[in-house]
């Protein structure tokens, strides 16, 4: 067994079992804590395909920012984990549903999946082109694909300004700083010195 | 011999690890001096001496300091989740030494010469934010909590701005490779070709930005001392707080190693003729460090509200509009290609 064989099945049983507990932990920030060690784990997986950039962005963006917020909003809620396990038996048969339809549909995708001719050597270098996959990826994404790229750039504008006009909410019983006031105060004008005589105060 | 180090797994194994002991031993060593200065630098802005007891001039107070926290009594809280609250300071320590794999100190002085070797300083650097959430929630106590939550908050808050000042400098070089980056400000003009001077404004931004990340003050909210009781770190004694702390200054070595090669060219030298070489490099380091501890020295504290305005309404439009410009005179080559320092045809 090659190195990078052994390395493969390290990372491919810590993302397995880092998917397991992030279900079966009792504790939901434990549950946080294993999801992000199966998200590095698929990121070490894509290092090993030779994917260094995806890995990164996978880091960067899901362990770095993602599950930055999970946790933040997992470890401030009040949860009632016996209620939680209670509910778990109420929602299971419908879970065990979708699994099982999840399930199937990779099936049926593996089912019918057909190499083409010539793929092991693909697979060993999947970049024709003596270029690093950084860059082909950019060439792709800015270059040929510009438009569906801007259209996604389009759909996530519209998602996070709904999201905003959706939470924001104007209070005008609340007093607001006013940041630009309070850096042009003038510290002559703000203070005033007086001269207290001793025993006789202000 | 060197078959065995280059030929059989187990001898390429060994390479790496002697690799790495040969940048960490060095490095750890390097910042028991590098706290020594932290130290010196304050006291004297105060006009006080500074460590003096522990060998000549105080030279070995930090060995000092750890020892003592290595002999101290580990304290656990009574409701702490124990494994969270031992992993936490790990994650902290290993997350800051990782991010040097990819520094390169002279030209080809590296341990993994990698491609995206920015991106995954960028990747390993937004990592340490698990050491204070964690080593937070896992004392189960309220003021290590808000403590983390306050420093988490920062932390992700000025990566945003960092991300994008990196952005800047990739556009200028075309590579994420440090030994492009510094590669690209080599030129006829020694230190008027470094980076500094084509992205001016984003170093101070980038110098900033870096001070926040990694809580230094004048943005040391998550442990101010003095109002918070030292934040995450409350509940922690003996050697996982000495992990942290070593961790949070091997962060702040990073970010100077990370402006010296990202804006003042690295390893080259300041004046044409002069060899290049690693000299230079430690130079630079410890130059930015001083800077850092002169900041600490002489500004007051930041308040959290202003914190964060400062992060999202000024430092991110600042970079993000600086992407957009440098994109604009590296594409068009303005001055000659002042910015655009890619190989040209590619």
């Amino acid at each position: 067994m090659t190195a990078a064989a052994i390395i493969f099945y390290l990372f491919a049983l810590s993302t397995i079992v880092g998917g397991l507990f992030t279900v079966i932990a009792r504790n939901p920030v434990h549950s946080v804590l294993w999801l992000i060690l199966a998200f590095l784990s698929s990121a070490g997986l894509f290092i090993l395909v030779g994917a260094e950039f995806v890995a990164l962005l996978l880091v960067i963006v899901y362990v770095g920012a993602v599950a930055v917020l999970f946790l933040f909003v997992v470890m401030m809620l009040d949860v009632d984990f016996a209620e939680l396990k209670a509910e778990m038996a109420k929602y299971m048969p419908l879970a065990l549903l979708i699994g099982v339809v999840l399930l199937m549909q990779l099936a049926l995708a593996f089912g019918v999946w057909d190499y083409s001719e010539g793929y092991e050597e693909r697979l060993a270098a999947p970049f024709v082109l003596d270029v690093e996959n950084t860059q082909l990826l950019g060439l792709l994404i800015y270059d040929r694909y510009i438009l569906l790229f801007q259209l996604a750039g389009l759909v996530l504008l519209v998602a996070m300004i709904g999201a905003i006009v959706l939470t924001m909410r104007h209070r005008k019983d609340v007093k607001r700083q006013d940041i630009l006031a309070q850096m042009y105060r003038d510290p002559a004008k703000a203070l005033e010195m007086k001269d207290v005589k001793p025993g006789q105060g202000l | 011999m060197v078959e065995f180090f280059t030929e059989t797994s187990i001898g390429a194994v060994l390479l790496i690890l002697g690799q790495s002991l040969l940048l960490i031993v060095p490095l750890l060593v390097a910042l028991a001096f590098l706290l020594l200065v932290d130290r010196k630098v304050w006291a004297a802005v105060q006009m006080r001496r500074g460590p003096n007891v522990v060998g000549p001039f105080g030279m070995l107070q930090s060995f000092a300091d750890f020892l003592k926290y290595i002999v101290k009594e580990v304290v656990v809280p009574a409701g702490a989740d124990r494994p969270v609250f031992f992993l936490a300071p790990m994650i902290s320590f290993v997350m800051a030494v990782i991010a040097w794999a990819v520094i390169p100190f002279a030209d080809g002085w590296v341990l993994a010469d990698l491609n995206v070797a920015l991106l995954y300083v960028f990747a390993v650097s937004s990592l340490e934010v698990y050491g204070v959430i964690m080593g937070g929630w896992a004392s189960n106590s309220k003021y290590p909590f808000l403590g983390s939550l306050r420093s988490a908050a920062q932390m992700i808050s000025y990566e945003v701005s960092i991300g994008l000042i990196i952005v800047g400098v990739i556009i200028s070089t075309g590579s994420f490779n440090f030994g492009a980056i510094v590669a690209a400000q080599d030129g006829d003009f020694g230190l008027f070709n470094w980076y500094w001077l084509p992205h001016f404004p984003m170093l101070f931004l980038f110098l900033i930005s870096a001070m926040a990340e990694t809580n230094r003050p004048p943005f040391d909210l998550p442990e101010a001392e003095s109002e918070l009781v030292a934040g995450y770190q409350v509940e922690y004694s003996s050697t996982p707080f000495l992990l942290f702390m070593i961790g949070e200054y091997v962060a702040i070595v990073l970010m100077c190693a990370l402006v010296s090669l990202m804006f003042f060219g690295g390893w080259l030298s300041p004046i044409p003729g002069l060899p290049d070489g690693v000299l230079w490099m430690a130079l630079k380091m410890i130059f930015v460090f001083f800077i850092f501890a002169m900041v600490k020295a002489i500004t007051p504290r930041y308040r959290y509200d202003q914190l964060m305005r400062l992060g999202w309404k000024v430092f991110l439009p600042l970079s993000l509009g600086w992407v957009v410009i440098v994109s604009f005179l590296a594409k068009f080559e303005v001055l000659g290609g002042f910015w655009a320092r890619w190989p040209m045809g590619v």
